[in-house]
């Protein structure tokens, strides 16, 4: 006899309060309460507009970058399943060198490589680019899609492997066309596949976003850093950081499991 | 090497039936494995033809040859009078010559898999709709409710909105078998449809085979159930070695079958 769970159905109950739950609560409460009697905090009242502003950039640059990066990663996984060799060299080629250089060095190259050859172009500097390109933020966004997507191609690309061939077959069977078959069974199995690691790459990205603080962009990090400058307290501000990524985190875990537990999974 | 071209014999099938089928001179090669040299198969509407053999005989091959899961060789093959064009591929085999016209035929031949091949990211009724929306622009309100009725005929309407995963595997191949009833299928195309089946669950899939068979649906089976075959098969063709050994009345053959590989095949599996 065979018994049938979903994920979901497995998950305990969390509103008990078993004693070891209370015990943690209560060390906490203990150390938010030392935290905000013992350490200073009156700096908020003069940065909190910035603090949200840059979270609000820490944050859009996570979504267009996942959202582009996810995007341009579709083709560069697909090319090394099941494309010609002049595709698959190039997107294999393309996600070794991503991977095989630190985040910071793209960066850097983009905007003081590619940033500073487009002023030397006077037509650049006419155009309708150059309010553009004489920012930080978008060498920021680009270099981190590119890097998304170097990361994530490797991934799809082995998800795109992994969907047996009868699924594939089965839509061939019933007349789907090329394009049918990719987004209704092909795409789709993929991004299930995936889904655990894409989670994990897109927190991966989120720990990435304060590196767009050495361009001078700024966000989150980057105000907490001003708030050291400014005011010489130090601790405080890079608290308030780690817990403010934790919960970005936990919120990105969370969305992620949602989306996992639409297709439930036969456990055992 | 020479074509096996058969005389097409009508018992339970009308002569004013049209041609549901028509395999002609069908050659596959696997690299240096030639799988099928030269089988011709006929089936008219209302024909239920089985095709039996050994393995590695052919039988799946030639059936995934008829809609082109399989590029063959060489030959002729004809869906309700259609002749599917073929083009040379360049390494000596070919490929459907015009993509559209092999995704039409396709979408009215209703295939069953060995391995059932639900998709697995779909609910089971999901599965059942989806050729007809996306494939054949049905309405999914209309889809919805012929969906409903399959479902209801092959024993799994209070399963509809259930994962394939959590479905046995004859609930599957019966879901599977609503699928493909689901586009209307003039030809109805099972490989080995029980194979892959726990021996307990044979039963309820077959059931709703023989059903679909009494109803005079045009159907190519591949199968390895011999008590079956005889039953609900208004045809059988015995594959041998990528050639048709003997074809015949159901009767004929397993009664009195006249070649001695057919006569070893059937005390063999019998």
């Amino acid at each position: 006899m065979a018994y049938f769970t979903t994920v979901a159905a497995n998950c305990r109950p969390f509103a008990r309060l078993e004693p070891h739950r209370v015990v943690l609560i209560v060390i906490g409460l203990v150390l938010i309460t030392a935290a905000a009697v013992f350490m200073r905090w009156d700096w908020l009242a003069d940065y909190y507009m910035l603090a949200i502003a840059g979270l609000w950039r820490s944050i859009w640059i996570l979504i267009v970058t996942c959202v582009f990066g996810f995007v341009l990663a579709l083709p560069l996984g697909l090319a090394q399943v099941v494309g010609p060799s002049w595709l698959s060299l190039p997107a294999k080629a393309f996600c070794t060198v991503i991977r095989g250089t630190p985040l910071l060095l793209q960066i850097w190259l983009l905007y003081y490589g590619l940033g500073s050859l487009f002023p030397q172009y006077p037509w650049i500097r006419e155009s309708d680019i150059w309010p553009l390109v004489r920012q930080a933020w978008p060498y920021a966004v680009l270099a981190l899609t590119l890097s998304f997507a170097g990361y994530v191609g490797e991934v799809m690309r082995g998800a795109f492997a992994g969907v047996p061939s009868g699924q594939l077959e089965a839509g061939r069977a019933f007349g789907m066309n090329r394009w049918k078959l990719f987004r209704r069974v092909w795409l789709p199995q993929a991004i299930h596949k995936a889904l655990p690691t894409l989670a994990g790459e897109t927190v991966m990205q989120l720990k990435s976003t304060p590196l767009v603080a050495t361009i001078t962009v700024v966000d989150l990090y980057a105000v907490s850093a001003r708030v050291r400058q400014d005011t010489l307290v130090i601790y405080e501000p890079l608290l308030l950081l780690a817990l403010t990524y934790m919960v970005l985190t936990g919120l990105l875990v969370w969305i992620f499991s949602r989306i996992e537990a639409r297709i439930p999974v036969r456990v055992g | 090497m020479t074509a096996t071209i058969m005389a097409i014999p009508r018992h339970a099938v009308t002569d004013t039936a049209a041609e549901a089928i028509h395999v002609e001179d069908l050659h596959k090669k696997f690299g240096a494995l030639h799988v099928l040299k030269g089988v011709s198969l006929s089936a008219r509407d209302g024909d239920v033809v089985a095709i039996i053999g050994g393995s590695g005989s052919g039988k799946s091959t030639l059936l995934r040859c008829i809609n082109c899961l399989e590029n063959p060789t060489s030959g002729v093959i004809r869906v309700n009078g259609e002749e599917i064009r073929l083009k040379p591929d360049g390494n000596g085999s070919t490929l459907p010559a015009d993509r559209k016209q092999i995704e039409r035929v396709r979408s009215r031949l209703g295939m069953v898999f060995q391995s059932f091949n639900l998709w697995t990211h779909m609910t089971l009724i999901e599965n059942v709709i989806e050729v007809p929306v996306h494939v054949l622009g049905v309405k999914r309100e209309m889809a919805i409710i012929e969906a409903e009725k399959l479902l209801a005929r092959v024993g799994l309407l209070e399963k509809r909105h259930v994962y394939p995963a959590f479905l046995s595997g004859g609930q599957q191949q019966r879901g599977a078998i609503a699928r493909a009833l689901a586009v209307q299928p003039r030809v109805m195309l099972f490989d080995e449809p029980t194979s892959s089946l726990d021996p307990e669950l044979i039963g309820e899939v077959l059931g709703v085979i023989g059903d679909l068979a009494r109803e005079g649906r045009t159907m190519i089976l591949v199968t390895h159930e011999m008590k079956f075959a005889r039953e609900v098969a208004t045809r059988v063709v015995f594959l041998h070695e990528g050639r048709v050994e003997e074809e015949g009345p159901p009767d004929a053959i397993f009664g009195s079958p006249k070649s001695e590989r057919l006569q070893q095949f059937i005390r063999r599996v019998g």
